[in-house]
């Protein structure tokens, strides 16, 4: 057995929603010096600006903190440092919800630290007045487009700040707007005294975090030959076990369920990739093909080899904005004739929308008749008429009335139009908001973090 | 030959990339990733989404690890947070490339 330091970092949230059976278990189930937790999306961001808009106190990740009460004590008895982007656009408020937790469990002498900086909806202005262009990344369309409907704003930071928290003695870390594989990273440059300089190991981390970001995604869960994955219920979380050369191996605790092998991590690898060769981050570019992977073990995969270089100049920036509503209703149809009844009835609840005044325009409709592979349009044919078809239908409409009127003209087509409608038990469809996403670029000099660890 | 599909010769993930998808296939062995390198061309791949994906296929090869990956934009119905499609980030895109058919040389099937 080698004696070169090994550091234990575990993801037990891939997403906001994600069970939390995972991080409960990561951390009483075996050995950890981490537990890393993933809570932010693109709309998410826009979500909790909305939230912080109604309490002042509110605007980051609260299932994260009650969470955090499941596993604290456990934490605070084995070592394990909690590092989370769950502070959403208010790591503040989400400090002092963790104080009170801390005191409610009668615990003391926690070093929590939060990273601010990322927010920058308030400086827009400002910031466009000293050149910034926020252009969109994927179209290249002028931001003034959107200005005045922006409802969030944050920089995807690095893992820098997270590793001067953990520097300053902090137990938990809540950071905003972080990369997801930033929250790895963080401990490790912590950890081992990278410089930010030490491109193949920040890539190498940056790897492990994107390997570790989707929780059970590279355990066996989501993988194709879904047949040979044990035990789904008790699936285990994944740790990396990292070396300070950066290479790593990628496990889960003995006991637990799922399945570690070369093409559960491949396939984790693949999720979400654009260009392998540069995978950009704010900390350094990623070369994926560099990646060098055998299994070691039952349930271990080995990984090395792994090469970065320097980071670009600009940080990427998630923009969301406001950009009208949708809704989407549901019935089932069954047969015979399922498709032509659901058809049918999908053309009458756009006739008597207009009934009331104000046609839809077809491009803004949308009807699916699922059952008759939509998710594979095209591609799987359908051989015989399916014995029952869900209608999803709905529209987009800077009207909000109007879309509410649609959903309530769909339950009485079961009484008032063709036979075999079934299946409205979830209810009357709401509008919902349509969260536009804006990605854009900002230099990183304009942006400061800024790190305050408190005890508590 | 043998016409078999792909999800016989190898495994896939996909997921949403703005207002399109990637989907990273790995072949099950190094011969079958030299002939999906070969043979399995954007073209074939645009083709084969042609009722889902509406921009341009792009494919990058990860030699190191058996993989294609493709960039498939516009792909899902105006993007992860504005479509009404059920399949709004593309997550089972993946499992659709593994229902193309191809023909593959006996020798590469085990």
């Amino acid at each position: 057995m080698s004696t070169e330091k090994t550091v234990l970092i575990a993801n037990g949230q891939g997403f906001w929603g994600d069970s939390l059976l995972g991080p409960k278990r990561l951390v009483e189930e075996g050995p950890l010096d981490y537990l890393t937790l993933d809570y932010l999306a693109e709309v998410t961001m826009s979500i909790m600006q909305k939230q912080r808009l109604r309490n002042p106190e509110l605007g980051y990740a609260t299932d994260f903190v009650s969470m955090l009460k499941e596993i604290l004590p456990t934490c605070q008895e084995k070592g394990i440092k909690v590092i989370a982007n769950a502070g959403g656009v208010n790591p503040r408020g989400c400090l002092e919800a963790i104080k009170s937790v801390v005191s409610e469990l009668g615990l003391s002498g926690l070093k929590v630290g939060i990273v601010e900086g990322d927010d920058i909806l308030d400086q827009i202005p400002e910031l466009m007045a000293s050149g910034e262009q926020f252009k969109n990344l994927d179209n290249g369309a002028a931001v003034e487009t959107i200005l005045d409907r922006m409802s969030s704003a944050n920089v995807y930071i690095g893992a820098k700040p997270i590793a001067d928290a953990l520097a300053q003695g902090a137990d938990i870390v809540v950071t905003g707007r972080a990369t997801d594989p930033s929250v790895v990273l963080g401990p490790l440059i912590h950890e081992f005294g990278w410089s930010m300089e030490d491109y193949d190991q920040l890539a190498a981390g940056t790897i492990m975090g994107h390997i570790l970001e989707c929780g059970a995604q590279c355990t066996g869960g989501n993988y194709c030959d879904w047949k040979s994955v044990p035990d789904f219920a008790r699936i285990g979380y994944p740790i990396v076990e990292a070396k300070a050369d950066g290479t790593f191996v990628v496990t889960k605790h003995d006991g637990t369920g799922g399945l570690v092998n070369v093409d559960t991590v491949i396939s984790q690898l693949m999720y979400e990739l654009g260009d392998p060769k540069g995978y950009l981050g704010p900390d350094c570019t990623s070369d994926f093909t560099t990646i060098q992977l055998e299994q070691d073990g039952r349930n271990r995969v080995k990984v090395w080899g792994i090469k970065g270089s320097a980071p670009t100049p600009t940080y990427k920036v998630s923009m969301s904005y406001e950009n009208g509503y949708k809704i989407v209703g549901q019935l089932t149809y069954t047969g015979p004739d399922a498709i032509e009844k659901a058809e049918l009835a999908a053309g009458i609840l756009f006739d008597r929308v207009a009934l009331y005044g104000t046609t839809i325009p077809e491009t803004d409709r949308f009807i699916e008749l699922f059952g008759t592979n939509v998710c594979y349009k095209g591609i799987v044919k359908q051989s015989e008429p399916p014995g029952e078809v869900l209608l999803r239908v709905g529209a987009k409409s800077q009207d909000k009335e109007l879309l509410k009127l649609l959903g309530r003209e769909i339950a009485p087509l079961i009484t008032s139009g063709p036979v075999g409608a079934t299946g409205f038990a979830g209810g009357r469809p709401r509008p919902s908001e349509i969260v536009g996403y804006w990605p854009a670029l900002i230099d990183k000099t304009k942006v400061s973090t800024t790190v305050t660890v408190e005890e508590v | 030959m043998a016409i078999v599909q792909l999800m016989e010769i190898a495994i896939a993930r996909s997921g949403d990339k703005g207002d399109g998808s990637n989907v990273g296939i790995k072949a099950r062995t190094p011969a079958l990733y030299q002939f999906l390198k070969a043979n399995l061309t954007t073209e074939k791949v645009a083709e084969h989404f042609k009722e889902i994906c509406f921009g341009p296929v792009t494919r990058y090869e990860l030699d190191n690890i058996d993989v294609l990956n493709f960039i498939l934009e516009d792909s899902l119905g105006g993007g992860g947070t504005e479509t009404l499609i059920m399949d709004a980030q593309g997550k089972v895109h993946g499992l659709a490339l593994l229902h193309m058919e191809m023909d593959v040389p006996d020798a590469l099937l085990g």
